[in-house]
């Protein structure tokens, strides 16, 4: 138990202090995305808002916290990648007396505070905007879900790539599609009727609907949380076994 | 430390161990020497827990690294074969984190912090980012690290590859001081005079075999006291021989150009991998 929190609490506090020496650099990168979206959608869009009464950019704000809480949190596999592959620092973790749950955990919640950070960006540019964002209890849960589930799928993916060209291209392949597809930027409904559930099976897609009932002051539908709880407790466990995996 | 059983290493179809079984005593140095892919640093990664065995047992103080890897691992020290710093990380909290690792307490951190960094004589630079470093202080700080929880056992992959002359032996050095505090070294190396100097016993790896395995001295005593290097058209030749005086009176015999000389470790590995007439 006690090798357990020591373990978490040495490879997140790793991860913190990191982050900490790159704060400045960090956050400007994470404010860089979403301006570019909200200036280039906000401006083109505007007059296309989905929401009637309401101005595309109270729809857009609350789809790119959603997809902001995603890459942060996923984000975490980049920096798992270059301990593994560039430094080599995840030999330490790997020689260290630590189950492989403390050092998901940490990684995760590592993911987490990213996670976080990026959501209070996005957050503090829609004031710059003058959008005021509805941020309550479904809100937080919404996002913490999201990026508890985005952060375990980064951990894993890093875990079972064999290179950095893996990783990128499991960027290409999942994260970046479902960025443009999971409700982020336009309604779900105006996909085709085909694509709908299948966009649908995507964790974002839930995310971006939850956050965005949240902040507009609208019902909460269960079946978001769920869905982002059960993505959650998945990529949660494929992460742990995938660990142990990459010893050879 | 007992590797037994013919410890095996696979990847894929290739053998990177090959029925390895030896024993190291408690405060021992010892060498493993052998060329690149022999297999040295599969077997320091499979005790200190980064790979697994694919055969065989392996014993680190009594813990068997597949049943109780966590009882193994709390009794090593790791130098790996590559620099792995936190180069973002001050040269205090790479050693910090470590200790954590290790369930250390927060005053045996920072005072175990302070008298490694002494030790290693990096303590002026302990606020300093691990990246400013030149690569032989990042070996010490590594050493440093790999200390940090007074490991019974610690494992010295090629740690001094890549590093200038004065800078190596100034590790040697550290080393020495290390195993006289009572520590357990395994060490892989391929500089012959590096296991030459440092090591109790040592051996020879080829291939993911275990060649040989002794004292330096009696691995040199099983090829001779004395040799002669001649060069020729087809090379270096080297004739051993068991003492001076009939060396010397063979060298009364050769006529080209040679070398007189005491037999070396390097003679002995060489002869006793068959790797002679590769020279």
């Amino acid at each position: 138990m006690l090798n357990g929190w020591n373990g978490f609490a040495a490879v997140y506090l790793r991860e913190m202090r990191l982050l900490r020496r790159r704060f400045f650099r960090h956050v400007a990168s994470m404010a860089v995305l979403p301006l570019l979206y909200l200036v280039a959608f906000g401006a083109a869009m505007g007059a296309h808002s989905p929401l009637p009464g309401r101005g595309y950019l109270e729809f857009l704000i609350p789809g790119l916290a959603a997809m902001t809480c995603m890459t942060q949190a996923y984000g975490i596999a980049t920096e798992i990648n270059v301990a593994r592959f560039y430094l080599y620092v995840f030999e330490e973790f790997q020689a260290a007396p630590i189950p492989n749950a403390a050092f998901v955990l940490g990684e995760v919640c590592a993911g987490i505070t990213r996670a976080a950070l990026g959501v209070a960006v996005i957050l503090a540019v829609a004031l710059v905007f003058s959008i005021g964002i509805r941020v309550d209890a479904c809100f937080l849960l919404a996002a913490a879900l999201n990026a508890f589930a985005f952060a375990a799928l980064g951990v894993f993916l890093a875990m079972i790539v064999k290179s950095h060209a893996d990783q990128s291209l499991l960027m290409s392949f999942v994260i970046t599609p479902m960025s443009f597809l999971g409700g982020t930027l336009f309604p779900v409904d105006s996909l085709p009727g085909w694509a709908q559930p299948l966009v649908w099976l995507l964790p974002l897609t839930h995310a971006a609907d939850a956050i965005r009932n949240a902040s507009l002051g609208l019902p909460a539908r269960p079946m978001d949380f769920i869905a982002l709880a059960g993505a959650g407790a998945v990529f949660f466990a494929l992460a742990l076994s995938s660990v142990g995996r990459a010893r050879d | 430390m007992i590797l037994r059983d013919n410890l095996q290493k696979k990847y894929g179809e290739r053998m990177a161990l090959n029925g390895v079984s030896l024993r190291v005593a408690p405060g021992e140095l010892f060498a493993y020497l052998g060329p690149n892919g022999a297999g040295k640093s599969t077997t320091i990664r499979i005790l200190s827990g980064l790979c697994r065995l694919s055969g065989g047992r392996a014993l680190v103080g009594g813990a068997d690294v597949e049943a109780d890897p966590l009882g193994a691992k709390r009794q090593c020290g790791l130098v790996g074969q590559h620099t792995n710093v936190d180069n973002d990380l001050s040269l205090a909290e790479n050693l910090d984190i470590h200790g954590r690792l290790f369930g250390m307490t927060a005053v045996d951190r920072a005072e175990r912090a302070r008298a490694l960094l002494d030790y290693v004589d990096l303590s002026e630079r302990r606020e300093q980012r691990a990246g400013t470093l030149s690569g032989g202080m990042k070996r010490r700080l590594m050493i440093a690290r790999a200390l940090m929880h007074r490991p019974k056992i610690l494992f010295l992959d090629e740690p001094t590859v890549g590093l200038d002359a004065d800078v190596r032996r100034r590790l040697w050095g550290l080393i020495k001081t290390i195993q006289a505090g009572g520590a357990t070294i395994f060490l892989t190396t391929h500089y012959i005079e590096e296991a030459e100097f440092l090591a109790d016993r040592v051996a020879f790896l080829d291939d993911g075999r275990l060649r040989a395995l002794d004292t330096p001295d009696a691995l040199k005593a099983r090829v001779g006291e004395w040799a002669i290097d001649r060069a020729g058209p087809d090379g270096l030749r080297t004739d051993y021989f068991p003492g001076h005086e009939a060396a010397r009176r063979a060298a009364q015999g050769f006529r080209e150009a040679l070398t007189l000389r005491r037999v070396s470790l390097e003679d002995a590995f060489l002869r006793m991998t068959g790797k002679e007439s590769s020279c």
